[in-house]
């Protein structure tokens, strides 16, 4: 049974994912850079080498493309691995491995094979590490068909999300946004899973709907509620899935609306939000009372100082203006 | 580490090998050249569409290793991949289909020449990424190795995908955990355009025991030579002693796919084409079967006609194939 009074950390809620599926799965592994012995760089893997022993809980050498390669030929090969790329921006080094074959064996061998493999990463700013540690690279990845893109902002569903991805036939992009794991809220106990491509109503409004991916909803939560001060009730959604995205819920929303804020911390030239803009605009059109409007990372490379990032990154005073623009 | 090189394969002359093996080494190959001499003609007449690279000049190396193989080990091949596919006992029926994108074809038209895979047959699939089969043999290997099955990997790669970063990422990663995998890096003497020469330090063999990998360099037309060292390499790898690489040196006749003839590209003479023409691993292995009295010229003679035949009528139904639906587009993107 659920206890609704359990709570739990974004971490735990991951860590405490790992552990039920492998308890459940012997075909799920867990391999990357540190994440055995030293429990990984942000501890979400600990205790697991201890539970698992070192065959099913593999440290690997820093080879990312190596690593990916490994799981992809796993996964064809009956197992379920689940690696970890400690940096989105690492990904970069296994592309191939991410783009040109996960991604693509399954509609190249019209369904003789199938690759489900997990691939989780941290991403996001704010954590001070500049351009090669910061970034928010989601769009590349929901512009590759055949793979899919998850990102949550909360423990259940980081918890519910997770699971369902290692059982999911294809490879899974799970991105934790790294200035997350320490965030706390209900952690359902037992197996909860929660299905991939399905947004959540974080908070029902009639005035304007704010669609925010991953940390994005926190700055949202304080602007939502600095908004309502002044008697303008938001709704607010989180797709929790990015690739295949919950249209139906989202073109809903603004119907019911008209005034439609989209957020998400990658850039935001050719990104996420200029994608669910332009779906909106195609379904939602006429009932739209103001442009779809969009609010991602600034386009440049994510700079050091503390000073600097912070005016990179989508914030709960822009989200205001932003929302006061579109309503006048 | 084992001295893959020192170890000699019981001396055995080749007459003393079954004949019933020494046939079918000489069967496949023969099916790899008349398949290959016949896409040359599909192609070359406008039939087939896409990029064909052919295998030609090469069958021992495909051969060689295969025939030392279970049915259920798995291999990974290269963007010249229908010799590999067909020592592994790949269909050529099925296989010319899918070179012609007919709903038929292995891949119902969506992979091509590049993109073969027969799952039955352990064949994890050709690759168009030079070196991309690499990552998937060794993680097959890792399969293998955590659920406790005796299946091996064999990846079989090119000279150029040797200069490719992935090959020592994962190489590295099966000399540290003891994986159940081959690496059978084809040296045909150039990647592409480019010799080996002007694109390669030192050599694979060496490149491999850096690694801890016992390793061993063979001729590659001698598909005896193959054999035998693929008998030890897959032995040392199935016995659960480690990963192990053999580097076959070895020819393409033909250009790196079918656009590049003659001296489109100007990096390599006719006189040198020639010379290792007559270094054919078919005629050589032909040769060598009847000099040993292992079978004579008329057993052959029939050998080629039977696969002849069976090649024709491989093409033929995949020329009658009917094209996919169009429905097929949108299936398969996710499972």
């Amino acid at each position: 049974m659920s206890t609704p009074e359990r709570t739990g950390t974004i971490r735990e809620a991951i860590n405490e994912a790992l552990h039920e599926e492998m308890e459940r799965d012997s075909s799920v592994f867990i391999m990357g850079e540190d994440i055995g012995v030293a429990g990984g760089v942000f501890k979400v893997t600990a205790g697991l080498l201890d539970a698992f022993g070192s065959e099913r809980v593999r440290d690997t050498p820093i080879a990312e493309a190596g690593i990916v390669g490994l799981a992809v030929g796993a996964a064809m090969t009956g197992m379920r691995p689940v690696v970890e790329i400690m940096f989105i921006d690492f990904t970069t080094l296994a592309s191939d491995q991410i783009v040109n074959q996960a991604a693509k064996l399954r509609y190249m061998t019209a369904g003789q094979t199938k690759v489900p493999l997990v691939i989780r990463t941290a991403m996001g700013a704010g954590r001070r590490a500049a351009a090669q540690h910061s970034q928010s690279l989601q769009a590349w990845f929901c512009h590759i068909p055949g793979l899919k893109v998850i990102m949550p902002s909360t423990p259940a569903d980081a918890k519910g999300l997770l699971k369902s991805a290692i059982r999911d036939d294809n490879p899974v992009l799970f991105l934790e946004d790294k200035m997350m794991y320490n965030q706390k809220g209900p952690l359902p106990d037992g197996d909860y899973t929660v299905p991939i491509g399905e947004a959540r109503i974080h908070r029902e409004g009639r005035d304007a709907t704010i669609i925010c991916t991953s940390s994005m909803l926190y700055p949202t939560l304080e602007a939502a509620d600095r908004l309502a001060e002044e008697g303008i009730k938001v709704e607010i959604i989180d797709p929790r899935s990015l690739s295949p995205l919950d249209e139906e819920t989202l073109v809903k929303s603004a119907l019911k609306t008209g005034h439609v804020l989209v957020i998400d911390e990658g850039y935001q030239s050719f990104g996420v939000t200029a994608e669910i803009a332009a779906r909106l605009n195609e379904k939602a059109f006429y009932y739209l009372d103001a442009p779809v409007r969009r609010l991602g990372a600034s386009d440049v490379p994510v700079p050091f100082a503390p000073s600097l990032e912070d005016l990179t990154i989508p914030s709960a005073d822009r989200v205001v203006e932003i929302v006061h623009e579109m309503r006048t | 580490m084992t001295d893959l090189a020192s170890l000699t394969y019981e001396n055995v002359e080749t007459n003393e090998l079954p004949q019933e093996l020494l046939l079918d080494m000489y069967r496949r190959m023969v099916t790899i050249r008349k398949f290959e001499e016949t896409v040359y003609d599909v192609y070359s007449r406008g039939i087939m569409p896409g990029l064909a690279h052919l295998y030609t000049g090469m069958e021992a190396v495909a051969v060689g290793v295969c025939v030392t193989l279970k049915r259920d080990d798995n291999i990974t091949s290269t963007h010249r991949g229908h010799g590999h596919l067909l020592a592994k006992g790949g269909d050529p029926k099925r296989m010319f289909a899918e070179l012609l994108g007919k709903q038929s074809g292995y891949n119902r038209g969506k992979g091509g020449s590049m993109h073969i895979v027969d799952m039955s047959l352990g064949i994890l699939g050709a690759n168009g990424i030079v070196g991309g089969g690499l990552g998937i043999a060794t993680g097959a290997a890792l399969s293998a190795k955590l659920t406790g099955n005796d299946r091996i990997s064999i990846a079989f790669f090119g000279d150029g995908a040797l200069n490719e970063g992935l090959f020592y990422e994962v190489a590295n990663m099966a000399s540290l955990w003891q994986l159940p995998v081959v690496y059978v890096m084809e040296n045909n003497r150039y990647g592409e355009y480019t010799s080996t020469n002007r694109s390669t330090a030192g050599s694979g063999q060496d490149r491999a025991e850096a690694m801890n990998i016992p390793a061993v360099t063979v001729d590659g037309n001698d598909v005896l030579a193959v054999y035998r060292a693929a008998q030890l390499a897959v032995a040392h790898t199935r016995g659960g002693e480690g990963p192990s690489f053999i580097e076959c040196q070895t020819y393409r006749w033909r250009g790196h796919h079918m656009g590049d003839q003659g001296d489109t590209y100007g990096y390599r003479t006719q006189q040198e084409i020639e010379s290792w023409m007559e270094k054919c691993p078919i005629h050589q292995f032909r040769k060598e079967l009847i000099d040993t009295a292992v079978t004579k010229a008329t057993t052959l003679d029939a050998i080629d006609e039977e696969v002849q035949q069976l090649i024709n009528k491989a093409v033929e139904y995949a020329k009658q194939a009917p094209y996919p639906d169009p429905s097929e587009v949108y299936q398969h993107v996710y499972a």
